[in-house]
């Protein structure tokens, strides 16, 4: 039998219809909706008088509009509000299930659908988001569509797809102490850039990733797109299995899908497309520099100078970042002050990243000219971190403790940077304006953000005086 | 859908690399539920000051651009966000047709479903096509999906690439969920061996 990939085999599982050209018909397993993006989808089904083919397989929550304050049911925003009324009433016409503001399941789409059990390996999972792709984590085919194939997965459960290449992102050692899945993103990243995975599904292998929890598989998962992947996906394995097991929408019948999820790796003869080897002790807490995410240094680095870029465009590319994010060449990442942290995000708000984080800070405070917030990525992670007492850390430390949703990650709600406000962020996106008009923004590792909030400037994690828990 | 068969436009030369969905449409104007007017928000940080005034140095504010069906740009055009708004609000402004060396997946995916036409040339065609828009007032292209050939009036030449069944779809304008719904027999018939899987 001919040795596959598993994304080969999740692909060819999937095809309700082949055509000869190599487009395929593929089924979709799970359709993830939120405010943003389905709109103007609800409004095609109607206007062209279909329905909804699946709701049982549609599940709809509100992020990225929603404000993040205690008082949050009153949304000032008249659009925005317009919007998550807009998703209510196509949910209850439709017959969708809505994690609404005030459901104690609301939260991050990318967040909930793990949480909840509804993200299984071998699925297919596809959401008006690009960072569908953190679902591949636990070895499901998982990416971002657009509204039109959200209304074409609305009507048909179905989408049409080019087979992609295959890409496999070897990362073999033990990882530093200090470095984390944020950094092992963002080290990939900076080898292969910004467009280095384009038309590539990713599949991520080797002992640095086996190593890694449920959180931090979906945060390289989640990093995927940013390197312009389709998809990032990682074999399932007892990590998984153990995450999954009793959640609230895990198989009736666990142990005849585990037969069957054990089978979903890459066979040993499986080919790849392309190959990238890393060497996981060569990676260290990054800082981005610039205006997309392959623009990245070492925390012990320095801002790179234009004039010794390989080619003319990375010159130019260079030139206008450093432009927008005020910083000269040769200046060294430590020294960089900011203004704003924000830990957040469906790339680094789920609970392990919240314990990281306030480990580092118990004991400290905020420097003063900075403004930190903490916000969950769901309100399962924002209970769970309540109960072990993680909110009260953060704020004697000065943080602001929030509700969830996207928020700050691409400022639709009112968390926005002000202009030329500089911010040390968890999330995955530093494109110019992402977090605000004329905001900079520098990604970040939550333990990374962390100490940059304490000390008012970058900082290498891996010379942190951590302080112990006082005895109540 | 629009069909798209050829078109004869005039050429703005954006020479970014990497331009991204946020640039091309920010975050402000994704709280709208409609598919249309998004036009006027089309690069909107780019095009205008923060107070609203128009930036004389952005190509789309400068008059001889006003009128342009044709972008080009330079590398990983349309890369982040799935926001299909980017689309919308090119198409919106006016725009036909985008050449790049390389665009971003899900970005290629919704100008497709847009009757927007993208068309992939060498990074050394794009040099000389955004020298051309710069310097000649005026500059025109002449974009055939029937032949699948790019060219000016001066001696540019080009021939693209384009996935047979996403020409096909634009060529006559099809609508991609009609044609999925005429597979409505092998879908069910996948959803019961789905049933049978039992777990």
């Amino acid at each position: 039998m001919l040795a596959k990939t598993l994304f080969e085999k999740l692909w060819e599982q999937h095809i309700v219809h082949q055509d000869p050209d190599g487009r395929a018909l593929l089924y979709i397993d799970l359709h993830l909706v939120h405010e943003v993006t389905s709109p103007q989808a609800f409004e095609g089904l109607r206007l062209n008088g279909l329905r909804l083919r699946r709701p049982d397989l549609t599940i709809a929550t509100v992020d990225h509009n929603v404000p993040t304050t205690p008082n949050r049911h009153i949304i000032s925003d008249p659009i925005a509000a317009q919007q998550i009324e807009t998703l209510r009433r196509n949910c209850r016409e439709f017959g969708v299930q809505l994690f609404d503001i005030g459901s104690t399941e609301q939260g991050i789409v990318h967040v909930i659908g793990p949480e909840l059990g509804l993200t299984q390996p071998g699925k297919t999972i596809v959401c008006g988001d690009s960072h569908t792709s953190t679902h591949g984590a636990f070895g499901a085919l998982a990416f971002g569509i657009g509204t039109s194939e959200v209304e074409h997965v609305l009507a048909s459960q179905c989408l049409w797809q080019k087979k992609p290449k295959t890409m496999q992102v070897v990362v073999d050692g033990e990882l530093p102490l200090g470095a984390t899945a944020k950094d092992i993103a963002l080290g990939i990243i900076g080898r292969i850039g910004s467009d280095g995975a384009t038309g590539h599904v990713i599949e991520y292998r080797g002992s640095a990733i086996r190593a890694l929890s449920m959180e931090g598989r979906m945060t390289v998962c989640n990093m995927s797109i940013e390197a312009g992947a389709r998809a990032g996906m990682i074999a399932p394995d007892e990590t998984t299995f153990r995450y999954l097991r009793g959640r609230r929408f895990a198989p009736g019948n666990f142990e005849k899908a585990l037969g069957y999820w054990q089978t979903l790796h890459s066979d040993e003869e499986a080919r790849f497309d392309t190959t990238v080897r890393i060497n996981a002790a060569d990676l260290e807490p990054y800082v981005t520099w610039g205006t997309n995410p392959g623009m990245v240094a070492p925390i012990t680095g320095r801002i790179p100078d234009p004039n010794s870029a390989a080619s003319e465009t990375e010159r130019a590319a260079t030139t206008r970042a450093l432009e927008y994010m005020d910083l000269k060449p040769g200046t060294a990442m430590e020294d960089i002050a900011i203004d704003r942290v924000f830990i957040g995000s469906c790339t680094n708000a789920r609970i392990e990243d919240l314990r990281a984080t306030a480990e580092l800070v118990r004991g400290y405070h905020v420097h003063p000219r900075v403004r930190a917030m903490v916000v969950p990525g769901s309100q399962q992670v924002k209970y769970a971190a309540e109960s072990e007492g993680l909110d009260r850390i953060f704020r004697a430390a000065g943080f602001d403790w929030r509700e969830s949703g996207c928020s700050m990650c691409l400022g639709m709600n009112p968390d926005i940077l002000q202009p030329g406000e500089r911010c040390a962020s968890t999330s995955n996106r530093n494109f110019e304006g992402r977090q605000g008009r004329g905001g900079r923004t520098h990604l970040v590792s939550p333990p990374m953000a962390a100490a940059a909030a304490i000390t008012g400037h970058f900082t290498d994690v891996r010379k942190w005086q951590f302080k112990e828990a006082q005895s109540a | 859908m629009r069909p798209f068969r050829e078109h004869i436009g005039i050429v703005a030369p954006l020479d970014r690399s990497s331009v991204d969905t946020d640039q091309i449409i920010p975050k402000q104007f994704l709280k709208r539920i409609e598919r249309t007017g998004y036009g006027e928000f089309l690069f909107y940080d780019w095009r205008y000051a923060g107070n609203g005034q128009p930036r004389a140095d952005f190509v789309l504010n400068q008059p001889q651009f006003a009128e342009a069906s044709i972008l080009i740009a330079g590398k990983n055009f349309g890369c982040g966000s799935s926001r299909e708004h980017a689309a919308w609000a090119l198409s919106d402004f006016g725009f036909r047709v985008i050449i790049a060396p390389t665009f971003a997946d899900i970005f290629a995916t919704n100008a497709g479903n847009n009757g927007l036409l993208l068309v992939r040339l060498h990074e050394q065609q794009i040099s000389t096509l955004l020298d051309r828009a710069h310097q000649t007032t005026g500059y025109k292209l002449h974009v055939s999906l029937l032949d699948k050939r790019v060219r000016d009036d001066q001696d540019f030449e080009a021939s693209f690439e384009i996935d047979d069944f996403r020409r096909t779809c634009l060529l006559e304008g099809l609508d991609e969920i009609g044609l999925t719904l005429k597979h409505e027999s092998e879908i069910a018939a996948y959803e019961s061996r789905l049933v049978s899987r039992g777990w």
